[in-house]
């Protein structure tokens, strides 16, 4: 193998593309199926008789089907009803649309992971409705669902390759189409491997960041802690924890 | 004399399914008075307490408070709720914020004071429940008695006329009963209006002017703690003294 050419892959411009593209269809995804779960999870919890259905169908069939038949149904079916949309588009749709079905799960036991007396407590200092969700549940129900949401962050940086299928031109599609033009197979797949392991790792680093940020008492002492003292370690109340 | 009647619950019904759970119920707090309510497990006490802020909604009969009929009161319940104040058999600290943030959270929130403003009353709210050094703690690092003197504070954040109480120290171990019923004792004989389900007879006698007593979602007695204490009560209430004094 030729480290060399592996490293002229890693910064040709259609490895970069590649990969800009693969973690733009991850984020863009993620981020609408973290608002459909959202929807879904605020309709179940709204108890309605045709809430309960409708969220039942839909995880039913997300849940049921692999994301690979999603995609290729959404890229070969919408067409023949007349609604063109670009590769890119049915890309995040299919997986935006099954991610949904997932999150809704997730964010559902993170809502129900909230005791009622929290909620009750909420009502009697005389909050309405939606000030209680905002200040007492979604903040303690955030915590709860950080960590499965970080791994469906990974999880989708992985299913985003499933979408070359369509021939979005993502990180796993430009491997494959470089390598056989050169028939340096290992060399290209060694480069976008080291982009997905880089993604992966970034994704994990900044998951930790933002579970530290979410849990009050390690965010408190960090606070009152100087930033000198923190990074010198020199402080007494940051050794005990 | 007028005799001012800041609370005045008038033959309310409540119903779960099949089951009354509050039949009748008719009582009046006045104004600064503190009324302690015992009575069996299940015999209504808490469903009493949580219609009074509208928590749980009567079928019929009327409640009135500061002279307002607030029964069907569904829109603006928020609004009451803010000038009555509860405290939790389970405390039911909100689990993310610290002692302080708990006490600060509802004037922030809800009144729109400023951090810093409302920093000064949760201090001064701490200090008056006897943790001021407790303030950064967050609730899975206090004592229940702790908790309870933290909840009872970030009620009074709220500056309410009225204090619920619903069982606040049947959670505690015996040791820490003492202090939370001080700091209620002391809201009392301050003034502050206050209806408190308990069990503790002891409390009774120090801080009530009245108890009643509840049985089956009925109110069988209603009685000034003179004439309680002296003796002079109905049957079915003896008994149940008997019971949670032996
Ligand atoms: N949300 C509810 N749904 C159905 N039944 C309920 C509900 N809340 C209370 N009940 C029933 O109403 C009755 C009275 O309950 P309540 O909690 O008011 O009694 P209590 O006097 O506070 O009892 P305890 O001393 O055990 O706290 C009980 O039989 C209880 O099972
Ligand atoms: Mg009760």
């Amino acid at each position: 193998m030729s480290i060399e050419l592996v490293l002229h892959y890693l910064v040709s411009s259609s490895f970069i593309h590649g990969a800009g593209m693969t973690l733009l269809l991850t984020v863009t995804s993620l981020f609408f199926g973290v608002m459909i779960g959202l929807v879904l999870a605020l309709i179940q919890e709204s108890r309605t008789r045709t809430g309960q259905v409708v969220t039942f169908f839909y995880l039913w069939l997300f849940r049921g089907t692999p994301v690979l038949f999603q995609v290729i149904f959404i890229y070969n079916v919408l067409p023949s009803f007349g609604i063109k949309l670009s590769a890119f588009v049915c890309a995040v749709l299919a997986l935006s649309l099954n991610e949904g079905a997932y999150m809704a799960e997730i964010l559902r036991s993170g809502l129900q992971a909230v005791k009622k007396g929290q909620r009750t407590a909420g009502l009697a200092l005389g909050m309405t409705g939606s000030q209680m969700m905002r200040y007492v549940v979604v903040p303690q129900a955030a915590r709860i669902v950080l960590p499965p949401i970080g791994n469906q962050m990974i999880g989708m940086l992985k299913l985003s390759a499933l979408v070359s299928v369509i021939a979005v031109e993502e990180l796993l599609l430009v491997a494959n189409q470089t390598a056989s033009a050169d028939f340096r197979y290992f060399e290209a797949l060694t480069a976008a491997g080291i982009y997905y392991l880089a993604m992966t790792t970034a994704f994990m680093g900044l998951q930790i960041l933002i579970e530290t940020a979410l849990d009050p008492k390690k965010r408190q002492r960090m606070r009152r802690v100087p930033l000198t003292e923190r990074m010198l370690g020199t402080s007494k109340s940051f050794a005990v924890r | 004399m007028v005799v001012e009647h800041f609370l005045e619950i008038v033959g309310i019904n409540k119903s779960f399914g099949s089951v009354q759970v509050l039949k009748t119920c008719s009582m009046t707090v006045a104004a600064k008075e503190t009324v302690v309510v015992i009575g069996p497990s299940g015999s209504g006490k808490s469903t009493l307490l949580r219609s009074i802020n509208l928590l749980e909604p009567v079928d019929s009969g009327d409640i009135f408070f500061a002279g307002e009929n607030i029964t069907r009161e569904r829109k603006k319940a928020h609004l009451l709720r803010q000038q009555i104040g509860m405290v939790f058999q389970n405390f039911e600290l909100f689990a993310h914020l610290s002692a302080v943030e708990n006490v600060m959270l509802a004037p922030m929130k809800i009144l729109g004071v400023s951090s810093a403003d409302a920093h000064d009353i949760a201090v001064d709210l701490l200090r008056k429940v006897q943790i001021p050094e407790k303030a950064d703690a967050f609730p899975d690092e206090l004592s229940g008695g702790q908790q309870q003197r933290v909840a009872i504070a970030r009620a009074l954040a709220m500056r309410p006329k009225l204090m619920l109480y619903d069982e606040p120290t049947s959670a505690l171990d015996p040791e820490m009963i003492r202090e939370v019923l001080d700091v209620m004792a002391e809201l009392s004989a301050e003034g502050m209006t206050s209806i408190v389900v308990t069990h503790e007879m002891g409390f009774a006698r120090r801080a009530a002017d009245r108890i009643v007593f509840m049985e089956q979602g009925e109110i069988i007695e209603s009685a000034s703690s003179d004439q309680f204490f002296g003796g002079t009560v109905n049957d079915r209430a003896r008994r149940f003294l008997d019971q949670i004094l032996h």
